[in-house]
């Protein structure tokens, strides 16, 4: 077994109406970032745990996903990064 | 008829609930904490409002793992009646008693006030003692009450009479619906496709006295007696 770190990342379906979300472009627009066209607010979740590889404990992170982490109604997730392991 | 108030770490409108029931209604009540693995013979559960778990994750997610709900949940499947007030109905929307999910208000704002409820369906174990089209005057207090669910679940909800409660605009007409949280179709109440289990997010235990404001709340539980036999 070798100790991984995953990152992900949670956020709103997109679709569905995010007003944290809104209320961040609208400030920053209000503070002069005219770039700024949408903004999402989520999650970033970091898990430290051990596997066999990177391959099982990306499997491992998503199932926690899926059971947990993510609410499957409304929230839609992505593996950012799985780091460690064997050197 | 007994009923069974779950207390989890953060519930807070266990003790109205009790009260409701108890000194209201006159009917026999208990307190089931969270970590109980039975419900002392309860015939209905109540999961009460609050912030379990500091609403950590997401309000009710955590609480769904809380010993007590695998008896919730083997107690709903053999039909028996379950009542998810606030609180309650995100965790029962958590561990799947409930479709869909409650999300921040659309306003961002915690939103707590007095507001009108269209009755839309009164052939329920929990709103018997309403007529249809009858509007009622309950307390809201959350955060966290934009029902949100994908809309074949949202049409299947509406076809089968699973809406019960909707929010309507306090001071215009009573059929026009308004979400003082953003709520799809201004869904305040539902119940589950065996009607058994409901929620709903407008808080009826504090609505069961004219020196609350309203009384209106009190025919949620007496439904459950005209229906389940005291």
């Amino acid at each position: 077994m070798n100790r991984f770190k995953v990152a992900l990342h949670i956020v709103p379906r997109r679709g569905l109406l995010d007003p944290q979300g809104k209320a961040v472009a609208d400030a920053l627009q209000t503070l002069g970032f005219r770039s700024v066209q949408d903004v999402h607010v989520g999650r970033h979740v970091v898990l430290e745990l051990n596997a066999r590889d990177a391959a099982d404990a990306e499997k491992d992170a998503r199932a926690m996903c899926e059971r947990l982490l993510a609410n499957p109604v409304t929230e839609d997730f992505e593996i950012a990064a799985v780091t460690g392991g064997a050197a | 008829m007994k009923f069974g108030v779950v207390t989890f770490p953060g519930s807070n409108c266990d003790y109205d609930t009790y009260h409701a029931i108890t000194d209201v209604l006159g009917e026999e009540a208990v307190y089931l904490w969270h970590k109980a693995r039975d419900l002392s013979g309860v015939d209905v559960v109540i999961l009460p409002g609050g912030f379990s778990y500091g609403d950590y994750l997401r309000p009710g997610a955590i609480a769904r793992f809380s010993p007590i709900m695998a008896e919730v949940h083997a107690h709903a499947k053999r039909g028996a009646p379950v009542i998810a007030i606030c609180n309650g109905f995100q965790i029962a929307c958590e561990a799947g008693l409930l479709p869909g999910a409650l999300l921040r208000n659309a306003s961002l704002k915690f939103v707590s006030e007095p507001v009108r409820l269209r009755v839309e369906n009164s052939d329920t174990l929990f709103t018997n003692r309403y007529d249809v089209g009858q509007v009622l005057t309950m307390p809201i207090a959350h955060g966290d009450g934009r029902y949100t669910a994908d809309d074949a679940t949202l049409d299947r909800l509406e076809s089968e009479g699973q809406v019960i409660l909707r929010y309507v605009h306090s001071a215009g007409d009573a059929d026009e619906y308004w979400s003082p949280n953003g709520s799809m179709r201004a869904i305040a109440g539902i119940v589950s496709a065996s009607g058994n289990v409901m929620g709903m997010m407008p808080h009826p235990e504090r609505a069961v006295d004219a020196i609350l404001g309203s009384s209106d709340g009190i025919g949620v539980f007496e439904s459950m007696l005209a229906r389940v036999g005291a």
